[in-house]
């Protein structure tokens, strides 16, 4: 059971919201299901639609190879066509992504803010110093790919990745290259 | 400490400027003499590297941390890397008076 490396997607903001309401509906469409878009796929449509950055540039900041990136890309492209021809809702969620750093919303002011030193832990809201923040860059990043079922310790910050031992918390083991506790793929 | 806030004026009632590279203003303000100083951003018109350049200009003012509305791929790595937090705005809008009040709560 050696270590192994397996590069987690980075994602640079977190979406600002989880989804979008159609309205103005002309017929009752409450029990249409939700489209879900993953976290990498609202990323590469940001990227490339939005920040109107090419196909080269995008893979390089979602950390995907090119034809990985053309496949998340096609998807999210269908799914808002989706959502828009059927006026079904929008949810973003899961996907195999990790946000860059840690990354917090304070619920008072609004704000987003990260933690650029890992060593010091966040006490109140850098702007407003209301304590009322909610960790948002981990915690709400679901590993939801198939092929990893398997419980692991991951590195929150570059994605090392080992074999999560039963009874053994997974903080106890640091990443060798970010020197960072590991934390539980499904909490990631 | 002294923090960066992109402006979009020269003036207290300013609106912080949503983008941070090509922000029209910094404005620094110092938390101990509760001082401020607007700079415009030399890179504000800038093909390209506005970016990169505005981190440089607003690191070499000391600052820790940095009040924009948005910022870029590249940004945030170079950002990390000088362990600069960055604290982002989405809405509502807010003048630079307002987010001095805050700092000094
Ligand atoms: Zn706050
Ligand atoms: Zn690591």
């Amino acid at each position: 059971m050696s270590p192994r490396r397996k590069r987690m997607r980075r994602m640079m903001n977190p979406p600002v919201v989880k989804g979008f309401k159609p309205y103005g509906q002309q017929y009752d469409l409450k029990k249409s299901e939700p489209v879900i878009i993953l976290f990498e796929e609202y990323e590469s449509v940001k990227l490339c639609d939005y920040e109107m950055l090419n196909h080269i540039s995008a893979c390089e900041i979602m950390g995907v190879s090119r034809p990985t990136f053309t496949r998340i890309y096609a998807s999210a492209r269908q799914k808002i066509a989706t959502a828009l021809a059927e006026g079904r809702q929008i949810s973003i969620e899961g996907g195999r992504v990790a946000f860059d750093k840690d990354w917090y919303l304070c619920q008072d002011c609004k704000c987003y803010f990260n933690n650029p030193d890992m060593d010091m832990e966040i006490r109140k809201c850098p702007l407003c110093k209301s304590e009322n923040f909610k960790f948002i860059g981990q915690s709400t990043v679901k590993e939801t790919s198939p092929d990893t079922d398997e419980e692991l310790c991951v590195c929150p910050l570059c994605g090392y990745s080992i074999k999560h031992m039963q009874g053994k918390p997974c903080k106890d083991n640091v990443c060798p290259e970010c020197k960072v506790p590991l934390k539980r793929n499904n909490l990631l | 400490m002294k923090i960066a806030i992109t402006s979009n004026g020269k003036e207290l009632n300013s609106n912080v400027d949503p983008r941070f590279g090509r922000c029209s203003y910094f404005v620094i303000y110092d938390t101990e003499s509760k001082s401020h100083e607007f700079f415009e951003n030399p890179n504000k018109n800038a093909e390209n590297g506005a970016g990169p350049a505005s981190v440089q200009f607003v690191a070499d003012k000391g600052v820790s941390k940095i009040v924009s509305g948005e910022f870029g791929m590249k940004i945030k790595s170079l950002l990390d890397s000088l362990k600069i937090q960055m604290i982002v705005i989405k809405d509502p809008v807010k003048t630079i008076q307002d987010i001095i009040d805050m700092l000094n709560k």
